[in-house]
């Protein structure tokens, strides 16, 4: 089974990195929508300090959104996908690959660059860390119920702007947890409980996402 | 068995009239309308099928 | 129209459409009924609530619109499921004509929240739990609707819809908890939506109201469901003779 992930993870990481301008375009989304906040709401420390969670993770969210039309469209486009879904193994199986990869080259980015505007809204060390691991545990998370949406609208017009109709409003959950651990933390109660319940989210999309995503896509190749 | 004292008082609403009525409006307003939307539909569809019944009974039949 | 009642020969759109047809009248009268007595008890004979004065009557609109947008949605992933599980054409076309009603519903009961809210707390809007995850509701009705929108293919347009219909239904426990748990840490003082002790005629008036919603959602979605059907099987035999006929 591990095989199957593995091969699927290494096969699509390979074709990113034929495409590192989407990746690194998705990265920028995310820099310029949270540098856009403090222009619009005024250079105040304080009420930066307060917004900054909510506005990364926000920003976090539309630019995972970006990158999810990739994850499917790509290899439909070429056929490929209808490959994968006729071939032995299980496309549930499949799907988790390409939702991992699909956080490596996204998720994972936004986690790395996350401490850094945190910086620029002037949080504390402390809740840098958790803001930068709640995204490390919550970005999965995304991935894996945004595959459910990318699957749903696979080749229909107005397929981006669709996908985030569909997928925003379950993401909520994730976005109210991963902001609320650092506001824990910065309210000096810990994040654990949030984070806790991050946790549980991701493994239950990581877990169970997938396969809707494969009935997903069984509905849209037939 | 009837609360109100006069029928000013009931549309008065104790000073709450414009949010009960304005409530009960959007009620109405859609209750009525839904189901004219849903009839409306119902005839151009069945309308437009039977224009198409006919343009394909025209051509089978030359 | 003494067949037994199949449950089978009601799956065949051409059973069901006559059926659906003979229903709607009858639904529609018990709605009426149910609503005059639910607004004679809740309008004329109701107290005044000690607390909220004559707004509190709001709440004869505002929770049976809220129920029934909850209710109804649920009921669409129940169709949804038999959709998926049995592969029936007629499960997928009650799902989509069940949609728009549900999400009047949510609107009505965000429409009604707010004009509640504004005396009681002074603003249009609150972040309250149940507001909120209102307005969560009408975004997924919104998506399914957009959905099923977007694809041509009417079958495939059921299955997604109803896949994501099953998606979201297992979310709305998860998004409504998450919510709570957002809401009772952002607000000092937690804004009561409940109502202490109802007097019986209050609560009387509401689960009447309820049933009237509920009854004018059924004859609506029977409504438009049979203009679904005559769209999605123009091509069969019955809608053929139908159309020709020039009947109802």
């Amino acid at each position: 089974m591990f095989k199957i992930i593995a091969a699927v993870i290494g096969r699509d990481l390979k074709l990113a990195m034929r495409r590192q301008a989407d990746i690194v375009s998705a990265l920028f989304f995310f820099v310029i929508v949270v540098s856009l906040f403090p222009l619009g709401v005024g250079p105040e420390p304080d009420l930066l300090r307060k917004l900054a969670p909510g506005v990364l993770w926000v920003a976090a969210l539309l630019s995972t959104m970006l990158s999810l039309p990739r994850l499917f469209a790509d290899d439909h486009r070429d056929g490929t996908l209808e490959q994968l879904a006729l071939a032995p193994h299980p496309l549930g199986l499949v799907v988790t690959g390409k939702v991992i990869a699909h956080w490596l080259v996204s998720g994972l980015p936004l986690a790395l660059i996350a401490p850094i505007l945190g910086i620029q809204f002037d949080l504390s060390n402390d809740a840098l860390i958790v803001l930068t691991f709640a995204i490390l545990l919550g970005t999965p998370a995304l991935s894996g119920i945004g595959a459910i949406g990318a699957a749903l609208t696979l080749g229909l017009r107005g397929g981006g702007v669709l996908l985030s109709l569909l997928v925003l409003p379950l993401y909520i959950p994730v976005l109210i947890f991963g902001a609320g651990a650092v506001d824990a933390t910065v309210a000096g109660l810990g994040g654990e409980g949030h984070l806790s319940l991050l946790a549980a989210l991701t493994f239950a999309s990581i877990g169970f996402a997938p396969w809707a995503s494969a009935a997903a896509l069984k509905i849209a190749l037939e | 068995m009837i609360h109100w004292n006069s029928f000013s008082d009931f549309l008065a609403m104790g000073g709450y009239g414009f949010y009960v009525w304005g409530s009960f409006g959007l009620t109405v307003l859609i209750m009525v309308i839904e189901p004219i939307v849903v009839a409306h539909t119902r005839k151009t569809t069945i309308a437009r099928l039977k224009r198409q019944l006919r343009a394909e009974h025209r051509n089978t039949a030359e | 129209m003494k067949d037994r009642f199949n449950l089978y020969r009601m799956a065949s759109p051409a059973t069901f459409y006559p059926f659906a047809g003979a229903m709607i009248p009858y639904f529609a009268a018990v709605s009426v009924v149910f609503g005059l007595a639910g607004l004679y008890l809740g309008m004329l004979v109701a107290p005044t609530d000690f607390q909220q004065g004559e707004g509190y009557r709001i709440i004869f609109i505002h929770v049976p619109a809220s129920w029934m947008s909850m209710f109804i949605y649920l009921v669409m992933a129940f169709w949804a499921a038999i959709g998926l599980a049995f592969n029936t054409r007629l499960s997928g076309m009650m799902a989509q004509a069940l949609a728009p009603t549900g999400a009047l519903m949510a609107v009505l009961s965000l429409w009604t929240g707010a004009l509640w809210g504004k005396p009681m707390w002074g603003a249009w809007w609150v972040w309250d739990a149940r507001l909120t995850s209102e307005l969560i509701l009408l975004f997924l009705y919104i998506g399914y609707m957009a959905l099923t929108a977007a694809i041509d293919d009417a079958r495939r347009a059921d299955k997604a819809g109803g896949l994501l219909l099953l998606v979201g239904v297992v979310n709305v426990p998860i998004i409504y908890f998450s919510v709570k748990w957002w809401n009772t840490l952002h607000q000092g003082s937690s804004i009561n939506l409940a109502k202490s002790s109802m007097a019986t005629t209050m609560l009387w008036g509401m689960l009447l109201m309820a049933m009237c919603f509920w009854m004018y959602s059924i004859a609506i979605a029977l409504m438009r469901v049979r203009t679904i059907m005559l769209e999605r099987e123009r091509h069969t035999d019955w809608v053929k003779a139908l159309l020709t006929e020039g009947g109802k």
